[in-house]
């Protein structure tokens, strides 16, 4: 196990510093940053002395080392647009978006799992047709139509929540709901095609063969394995989401990161878009990793060999 | 008496496949004395798994089975709620299973399942289960065995995964276990030593044991009475000596030639064998199943099914029409 998360944690270094590499080149390839500091009415000469004030004339793996240097000390450099530290920015932004995606994931799991042990245990019954028409909705509903929908029933007709903003934990409801809806269905299908095929192995007939109950033949020795694909499934999910909750975030005024990615997107906002990039990829390179330990913690093959 | 552990009457199985039904076990009776080894022989699909399955009632979901009497030490356990089933398996009737490979979790230790076992059926202490798990394993011939405890099944090889599989079956002292081809996945060396150890297991925990297989040296070495099944059919039974010295079904006869006799066959010369095939099982099926394959088949053999009849005299019988006068002679 030592061995093994020694060898994981390498890996996930060296996914860490290619991704910074490639955020770092992604703001030096794709406009030159003294112009943009400059402004757009600044003289060639102004230009110039800013090149050489910031050090941009030097050669770029110098300049990566200098920046990942400040990166880690935690300056991502300023926002273009706001004129703040690109760091506080997101790290006031951060929460609201860990918030939704652990909610959301958290929503997701806790639907999909039992749904998809349920199908799998009788296919073709009611509860695996249920679990089905749930699976191609979640997948076929635009995210945006979906979330509009509740907002016209729950906030508007019934006026149970709130429709916008992050201020209470009724906030967070229908962007749960929308964003773990969306993850759900693969979830639960990858639960139910593991737990049939498990279901179908040699060792479940000895563990049925010993005269254990039925219980413990479904959730100790089946879902125990079947699980193993979709702790890994999972962690990959919730990566997208905090990456890719834009469209819920908009909807619901939510002002998170995923917001804040598409507005400094739209407003050429490098050092933040940079910063975010940076950021999303080490929270998702931090979250495989556990998801690779969790992994072997659950299978002993891979854990020991 | 006291001896019967095992009595099945007209026991049958039906599988619904989309092209009609399939007859894979059809009226078997058989039964099983304390410290006797029963082997079922027959060659592949002939219903061997399926039958022995039915007398765990851990057949695949779609599969029918009918059943006229089961009885476990003398008292029917036919009408048994799947739970009370459930009571006996793994602590009556153990069963023991072809591809050790595959048969124990790979996610959790050896001792686990083992315990588990026990303290399923025995009401004992974790530590007192994990003690008589560790000497069960002794017993199987198992060094080491404090420390295999704490292995998982992928730590170990083939044959040492079945030895567990035969120590987490005696665990409980079952009066019957059920091994379905126990040793064909293993090496030639292997295969021996653990047959050797059931023998001797069996015999200590003065149990019946029911042992598949399609090797007749095999059943040879180690059986008290045979059952040759063929096409979902019990065609002839009787103690090991009437099969192997007198057989009478010509299927049988045929398995028999298929042996090879050291000194006898030379190398090289192949060895005898059965032309034809078996006969589809699925929809209604009349007269003898091993009419297309046999030698001496005559239009009777056809028209009506066959009953087993006894050898006079004998604990034998097979199923066949024929005048055994006129087999012996073209035998
Ligand atoms: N789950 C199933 N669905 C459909 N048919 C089945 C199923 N299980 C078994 N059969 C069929 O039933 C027949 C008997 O199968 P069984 O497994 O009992 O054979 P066997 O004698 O054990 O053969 P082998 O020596 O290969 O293990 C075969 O024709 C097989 O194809
Ligand atoms: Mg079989």
């Amino acid at each position: 196990m030592i061995y093994y998360t020694i060898k994981r944690l390498g890996l996930a270094l060296l996914v860490a510093l290619t991704v910074s590499f490639i955020s770092f080149g992604l703001l030096y390839l794709s406009s030159d940053p003294a112009i943009a500091m400059a402004g757009e009415t600044a003289s060639d000469a102004d230009i110039e002395a800013i090149r050489k004030l910031y050090g941009f004339d030097r050669p770029i793996l110098v300049q990566y080392f200098d920046w990942l240097q400040r990166a880690m000390g935690g300056d991502l450099g300023k926002s273009y647009y706001f004129r703040t530290d690109v760091s506080s920015l997101i790290g006031e932004r951060l929460p609201t978006t860990m918030t939704l995606g652990v909610c959301a994931i958290t929503f997701a799991i806790v639907l999909s799992v039992p749904l998809g042990v349920a199908a799998a245990i009788r296919p073709n019954s009611l509860v695996d047709r249920v679990a089905l028409f749930l699976s191609v909705m979640g997948q076929a509903l635009p995210s945006f139509w979906f979330a509009l929908m509740l907002i016209v029933f729950l906030s508007v007709n019934l006026r149970l929540l709130p429709t916008s903003g992050s201020d209470t934990w009724l906030h967070f409801v229908m962007p749960t709901v929308v964003l773990g809806y969306y993850a759900a269905p693969a979830i639960m299908r990858l639960t139910r095609t593991g737990m049939l095929e498990v279901l179908s192995t040699d060792y479940i007939r000895t563990a049925r063969a010993k005269g254990l109950r039925p219980w413990v033949v479904l959730f100790k020795h089946a879902l125990r394995n079947a699980i193993i694909p979709v702790v890994s499934l999972a962690a990959v999910q919730f990566g997208f989401m905090l990456g890719g909750s834009i469209v819920v975030e908009t909807i619901f005024a939510l002002h998170g990161a995923g917001f804040l990615a598409w507005e400094s997107i739209t407003r050429n906002d490098l050092p933040t878009v940079q910063g975010l990039i940076l950021v999303f990829s080490l929270f998702y390179i931090v979250l495989t990793f556990f998801a690779d330990l969790l992994n072997a913690w659950l299978d002993p093959r891979i854990r020991i060999n | 008496m006291g001896n019967r552990v095992l009595s099945v009457r007209n026991l049958s199985v039906d599988i619904p496949l989309a092209d009609g039904v399939l007859h894979a076990v059809d009226d078997v009776n058989l039964h099983v004395d304390r410290g006797e080894t029963l082997c079922i022989v027959g060659e592949s699909g002939c219903g061997k798994s399926l039958t022995s399955l039915a007398l765990m009632d851990l057949l695949p979901k779609k599969a029918i089975r009918t059943i006229g009497r089961l009885d476990l030490n003398e008292a029917s356990i036919l009408d048994y709620s799947e739970r009370q089933m459930s009571d006996v398996r793994g602590n009556r009737m153990g069963m023991i299973f072809q591809e050790p490979m595959t048969s124990l979790n790979p996610a959790f230790t050896i001792g686990n399942q083992m315990v588990e076992t026990l303290r399923r059926h025995r009401d004992i202490s974790k530590s007192d289960a994990r003690d008589l798990a560790k000497q069960m394993l002794e017993k199987v011939g198992i060094t080491a065995a404090e420390q295999r405890l704490t292995q998982y099944p992928h730590q170990l090889s083939g044959g040492l995964r079945q030895r567990v599989m035969i120590a987490m079956t005696l665990l409980c002292e079952p009066e019957l276990i059920i091994a379905d081809e126990p040793t064909t996945a293993l090496d030639v060396t292997i295969q021996a030593q653990i047959l050797l150890l059931l023998r001797e297991l069996q015999h200590e925990y003065d149990m019946g044991l029911i042992l598949i297989t399609h090797d007749l040296g095999v059943v040879a070495r180690i059986a008290t009475r045979v059952a040759v099944m063929y096409a979902g059919q019990i065609v002839e039974q009787g103690t090991v000596e009437q099969i192997f010295e007198n057989p009478m079904h010509p299927y049988t006869r045929g398995l028999m030639r298929c042996i090879p006799v050291p000194g006898k066959t030379r190398p090289g010369e192949p060895l005898g064998s059965i032309p034809g095939m078996v006969p589809s099982l699925i929809g209604s099926f009349t007269g003898c199943r091993f009419a297309d394959r046999c030698d001496l088949v005559k239009e009777a053999c056809r028209k009506s099914d066959v009953a087993l009849r006894d050898v006079a005299g004998k604990t034998q019988a097979y199923r066949c029409v024929i005048d055994p006068q006129a087999m012996t002679k073209v035998a």
